[in-house]
């Protein structure tokens, strides 16, 4: 085996002292595919944001052909071969496919942008990704997802790459690009070009990786050669054993008359027909990878989605709510923390007051004007109820950790005293205590009658908090796991969509 | 010094020093060529604050927008539009209908900017281009032969227990903007809405009501300073607004109010204005040129952003 | 997606430019029908004249718009390069030529200065230009306190009328038969387009050029792509007031004067956006072109022609450009009947 191309030496990483990696080795050799597994969370896409310069590590050393290198943007990254093929497309919809594929350094003439030269360059490497179809002067604007892929594939290889990173890069293609990149990929590995594979389609990564790495709660897990586990061996790695956070004890099944029912529910080409319910006292889990539609699903019911068709009953009346205030004001008034505590949950530059009081200023007032002492009195006891640590409520709500912010983001939805709570992956990036006390309130507040749909990426709070589960799978349930079928094993094969007994 | 005081204050800090800079540099001034300090005498202050009160008008309704990160650029043509309208029908119904004027401009800006998305920056230069054509086919082009109704001529001129009513004018719109924005459920919502949109309408706010109200704000505020102005100049004469457009955005930013919005204080406003009025005065007893008077308006507001600006840098 | 031939790509890649190309085109042909003397050099020269300056200034916009961001400055940079060359073009050819590069240089200076404050001061566009247009007010101000000036006569001749008449102004063989398909063409309008296609042209070409696009359209995605975005935004402001030069110079040139006008610089400004809407770029950024405006700004300009030969009241000409310019922007609205997802909205 040759010397590896790329060598990172404890490399750890930090989000508001939340760890993302930690003490990562990790190298790829040249002329290897290798394919990386892990869970939602696990540290992948943070590892792959740190080599290809988009994060800097907050410890570790990283070398490139054995010499130590830091990158401090992702052009410094790609000039020194680090080519990253992102999930989020770097395209520019706004500009050819030429210009796209020759962004940065297209070729010139009298120093100007050779256009015919930079077509004829589009054009071949297309043809190297049998994507002879794109017309290299259409705008990206106007491909579809699954071209604009190719597109994006066919810049990485046009930056002549010495280690290429796939993220999730086939998520769209259809099964012929799908294998045209597959002979892509195992023609650069004769080349000796180093590639970085991640995906979650486990049946992707076992035909086309001969390297598989498994990371898991920011650590490395192990790397060894396709073959040395069985597909259940690396499902376990995958999931681990140590059991982090105490659940609160489920009540015993009972029925539920549905509070918020769902048939049908489609959005655009996200949802496809949904159906689901959810019992006052219950609380029933989304599943399934990332961006299977979980997330339009809950702002659907929300009212923020316009176009969505279907049905849905919330208190055994018919209809969509037509905003969040309309949610929120309703008979059976709804609430949803949303995915993006930071931009979608908070008002960042406004005080830990405003904020809570947010959703509930007509709640605190006495016709227009606010009276003082209940907006007081409401901060003080939404500030208790949750047991938020602050200074002042006067404190810009950025002082806080972010545990104590995603609180005051339930905090505020609390205090309108929903009946349907929708709640978009709340534990995400918070810390352990923290945690703990959200799955007890969840517990305490379906106890009170409260119907609660939650959505999380970390397959163990599903299983410790859910008295249901459906599984999303590319816009509609898949399969619906209840009570003691609520396994890890059951998660992870319905969010891939293959059958238990084939894992 | 400055380190201890919140970055919300800041602004309104370094303002009110530059005021008194202003003030004894001025004095300073007519103290070495004249021999007297007439910028410290009340008398002298009053009546600056008196002319004050028009810019200060329009720069309450323009803060009101450029909370939410938006701008009303349609402020001069309101402002005439709605003198040059009440002029015209005169009579007790004047004052009234220079308001109706105000607020149906408020409207359509609010919902060209909330409804259309329409950038607030375009959006109101049209409305603005519109009334401006709307009045110069009004009138002809002549000036109008209108004058200002008593009540118009009392609220501009005269005193009140020997101060003039057109800064009790200005005090009162000061408290009911003040109000809103600190005690009513609409005021915090403004600032929710201006600091981030879309965490706002998720929390169930209708953003958009609230982006039309702060249009219809800032639209009354117009109509109401050049109702103000109409009796200070015993009539309404065309472009009688052009004057106040620039220097109100620039009291606005110059108080602490953050230009794509979510932040500032009433207070930062008021003194943002009262910088300009002096810093305007005192250029006028220096004998200034025109010339000179615009370069260092610019200066000042690029001097002033880039220390706040300095600030913006470290917490962002 | 299949490859379409040239024009069938170009037209639906450039919609609202070709829709205004053929408005402008339109417009023109009847207003030449209408007019007296219609079709004939004397018109085409004396309209072109009155198109230069607006034309400038609405490519000198073109560029902030492009990065999604808009310049309050445009219009008073032109006063004050006006005003600089009514100072400054005259005396002997090499002084003339001298004043004119100077006047250009002024220009192009102060646009830097604004990518300067912009980039490094950060502080938005929008108000950085509007503190930066006073000084340069008070600048055109100290230059030419009262209207006036004095620019080369010769110049003023040779320049506002059509080409037969610079030959012969001075002294070149006017009648030559190789200038002949010429000779009717009005010299302010080869100035306008030379300079527009032999700068713009280069510049929207090269990296820079090409940078501003991708900052307005996903300034994201032009990061990851490793594109020089501070070198870009202030490569636009420059290039913008190098525009509102050439804007100012013509004025100047074409008036024998200059005057540092407050209310006609905002005038020039507030008709820059409008003519950038209508010459099709997207005021988020990202979709446009300078020639666009250039065109737009000959809509705006023809619209005014009409006034004169309907003999409709000039004093309805600002609401008639203003509900062209509302009517313009609210086709933006249309974008936000097609958003699907409320939370795009506020992005």
């Amino acid at each position: 085996m040759n010397a590896p191309i790329v060598e990172y030496r404890g490399i750890s990483k930090y989000f508001a002292g939340i760890r993302a990696l930690e003490n990562v080795d990790f190298y790829c050799r040249p002329g290897a595919i290798h394919g990386i597994l892990g869970e939602n969370g696990a540290g992948k896409s943070t590892l792959i944001k740190i080599m290809s310069g988009v994060l800097s590590p907050d410890a570790g050393e990283m070398l490139l052909e054995g010499r130590p290198v830091s990158f401090s943007t992702p052009d410094q990254a790609t000039r020194s071969g680090i080519v990253c093929m992102f999930q989020e497309l770097s395209l520019i919809p706004d500009l050819t496919v030429a210009d796209n594929i020759s962004i940065s350094d297209p070729p010139r003439r009298f120093g100007l942008i050779d256009r015919r030269q930079q077509v004829r360059r589009a054009q071949e490497l297309l043809a190297r990704v049998r994507c002879e179809d794109i017309d290299p002067n259409a705008l990206v604007r106007n491909l579809s997802l699954s071209r604009r892929q190719m597109v994006e594939i066919t810049k990485a290889l046009g930056r002549k790459p010495k280690v290429l990173i796939l993220d999730e890069a086939t998520s769209a293609l259809t099964a012929r690009d799908v294998h045209t990149v597959y002979d892509l990929l195992a023609d650069l590995r004769e080349q000796g070009v180093a590639i970085l594979f991640i995906s979650h389609r486990m049946h992707e990564v076992e035909a086309l990786c001969d390297t598989l790495s498994v990371f898991r709660n920011g650590q490395h897990i192990e790397t060894f050669a396709k073959g040395d586990h069985t597909d259940r061996e690396t499902v376990r790695l995958m999931i681990g054993r140590d059991v982090e956070a105490q659940f609160p004890p489920k009540p015993e099944p009972r029925p539920v008359e549905p509070l918020l029912s769902v048939t049908g529910l489609k959005w655009e080409n996200r949802l496809k027909g949904v159906d689901l319910s959810v019992g006052r006292g219950e609380i029933v889990g989304l599943g399934g990878l990332d961006g299977q539609g979980q997330k339009e699903l809950l702002l659907a019911l929300f009212g923020v989605l316009r176009g969505v068709s279907g049905s849905v009953e919330i208190g055994g009346r018919r209809g969509i709510p037509l905003s969040p205030f309309d949610a929120r004001s309703g008979d059976v008034p709804m609430a949803l923390v949303p995915e993006d505590r930071k931009s979608e949950g908070l008002m960042l530059g406004m005080p830990i007051s405003d904020n809570l009081l947010a959703a509930s200023f007509g709640r605190i007032s006495r016709g227009p004007v606010i009276d003082p002492r209940l907006a007081a009195k409401a901060v003080s006891d939404a500030v208790a109820k949750l047991n938020i640590k602050i200074g002042s409520p006067s404190d810009a709500v950025t002082t806080l950790s972010g545990g104590n912010q995603q609180k005051i983001v339930i905090a505020k939805w609390l205090m309108i005293d929903p009946d349907i709570i929708l709640l978009n992956d709340p534990t995400r990036g918070i810390d352990v205590g923290t945690k703990q006390e959200i799955y007890r309130l969840m517990r305490e507040l379906a106890d009170e009658g409260k119907a609660i749909l939650f959505y999380s990426s970390d397959y163990a709070e599903l299983i410790g908090c859910c008295d249901r589960v459906s599984v999303i799978y590319d816009g509609s349930v898949v399969n619906e796991l209840a009570g003691d079928a609520i396994t890890e094993e059951g998660l992870v094969a319905s969010s891939l969509n293959i059958d238990v007994e084939a894992v | 010094m400055l380190n201890r005081i919140s970055a919300e204050n800041k602004p309104i800090v370094i303002s009110a020093m530059f005021i008194v800079v202003i003030l004894m540099a001025g004095t300073a001034y007519t103290v070495s060529t004249a021999g007297t300090a007439p910028l410290l005498s009340p008398n002298y202050l009053l009546q600056q604050l008196q002319t004050g009160a028009f810019l200060g008008i329009c720069a309450a309704g323009m803060m009101m927008v450029i909370l939410l990160g938006n701008i009303d650029l349609s402020i001069p043509w309101t402002l005439a539009a709605a003198a040059m309208m009440a002029t015209a029908v005169g009579g007790s119904l004047a004052v009234p209908t220079a308001l109706a004027v105000g607020l149906a401009v408020g409207l359509v800006n609010g919902i060209g900017v909330a409804y259309l998305r329409i950038p607030s920056m375009i959006f109101t230069l049209g409305v603005d281009t519109v009334l401006r054509g709307l009045m110069v086919a009004h009138t002809g082009g002549f000036a109008p032969q209108d004058a200002a109704t008593p009540l118009m001529l009392f609220l501009a001129k005269e005193d009140i227990l020997g101060i003039p009513a057109a800064i009790f004018v200005w005090a009162a719109v000061s408290l009911v903007i003040f109000g809103i924005l600190t005690r009513t459920g609409f005021g915090r919502a403004l600032y929710a809405t201006g600091s981030r949109e879309g965490a706002a309408f998720l929390s169930g706010i209708r953003t958009r009501l609230v982006i039309v109200g702060a249009f219809v704000m800032s639209g009354l505020c117009a109509s109401l300073a050049g109702v103000l102005l109409t009796g200070y100049s015993a009539k309404a004469y065309q472009g009688m607004g052009n004057a106040f457009l620039l220097p109100a955005i620039a009291a606005v930013v110059l108080g602490g109010t953050h230009i794509l919005g979510g932040r500032g204080r009433y207070v930062g406003t008021l003194i943002g204005v009262i910088l300009i009025v002096l810093l305007n005065s005192v250029l006028s007893i220096m004998q200034m040129p025109e010339a000179g008077r615009q370069i260092i308006y610019g200066a000042v507001i690029i001097g002033m952003l880039l220390v706040y600006g300095r600030n913006a840098r470290v917490t962002s | 997606m299949t490859a379409s031939s040239f024009p069938t790509r170009w037209l639906r890649q450039n919609r609202g430019f070709a829709g205004a190309l053929v408005l402008v085109t339109l417009l023109y042909i009847t207003y030449n029908m209408m007019h007296p003397r219609g079709f004939s050099t004397a018109v085409l020269v004396q309209n072109a004249n009155e198109v230069v300056a607006i034309a400038f200034v609405a490519m000198a916009q073109t560029l902030p718009v492009l990065l999604g961001g808009l310049d309050l400055s445009v219009g008073a940079i032109m006063t004050l390069t006006n005003c600089i060359a009514s100072e400054v073009v005259n005396g002997t050819p090499l002084q003339i030529l001298f004043g004119m590069f100077l006047t250009l240089l002024a220009g192009t200076a102060f646009g830097m200065m604004n990518g300067l404050i912009v980039v490094y001061g950060r502080i938005q566009p929008i108000i950085a230009t509007l503190a930066t247009g006073a000084v340069a007010m008070g600048l055109a101000l100290w230059v030419r306190p009262k209207p006036g000036g004095d620019v080369d006569e010769d110049l003023n001749w040779a320049l506002t009328n059509s080409v037969w008449d610079f030959f012969d102004t001075y002294g070149l063989n006017a009648d030559a038969v190789w200038l002949r398909p010429f000779a009717d063409i009005p010299v302010p309008l080869i100035f306008l387009f030379g300079i527009a296609i032999l700068v713009w042209v280069p510049f929207r070409r090269s990296v820079t050029g090409r940078t501003i696009y991708a900052i307005g359209s996903a300034e994201g995605a032009a990061y990851m792509s490793g594109l020089p975005i501070n070198r870009a935004r202030i490569a636009a402001f420059t290039l913008g007031g190098f525009f509102a030069a050439c804007g100012g110079l013509y004025l100047a040139i074409q008036t024998s004067s200059g005057n540092a006008d407050i209310q006609q610089a905002g005038a020039y400004t507030l008709n820059s956006i409008a003519a950038v809407v209508l010459g099709g770029t997207s005021l988020f950024g990202g979709v446009g072109s300078a020639i666009g405006s250039l065109v737009g700004a000959l809509i705006l300009r023809v619209i005014s022609f009409y006034f004169r030969i309907l003999s409709i009241d000039p004093l309805l000409q600002p609401l008639i450009e203003g509900l062209v310019l509302l009517t313009a922007v609210s086709f933006g609205a249309f974008r936000t009947l097609r958003v699907r997802n409320k939370l795009d909205l506020f992005r």
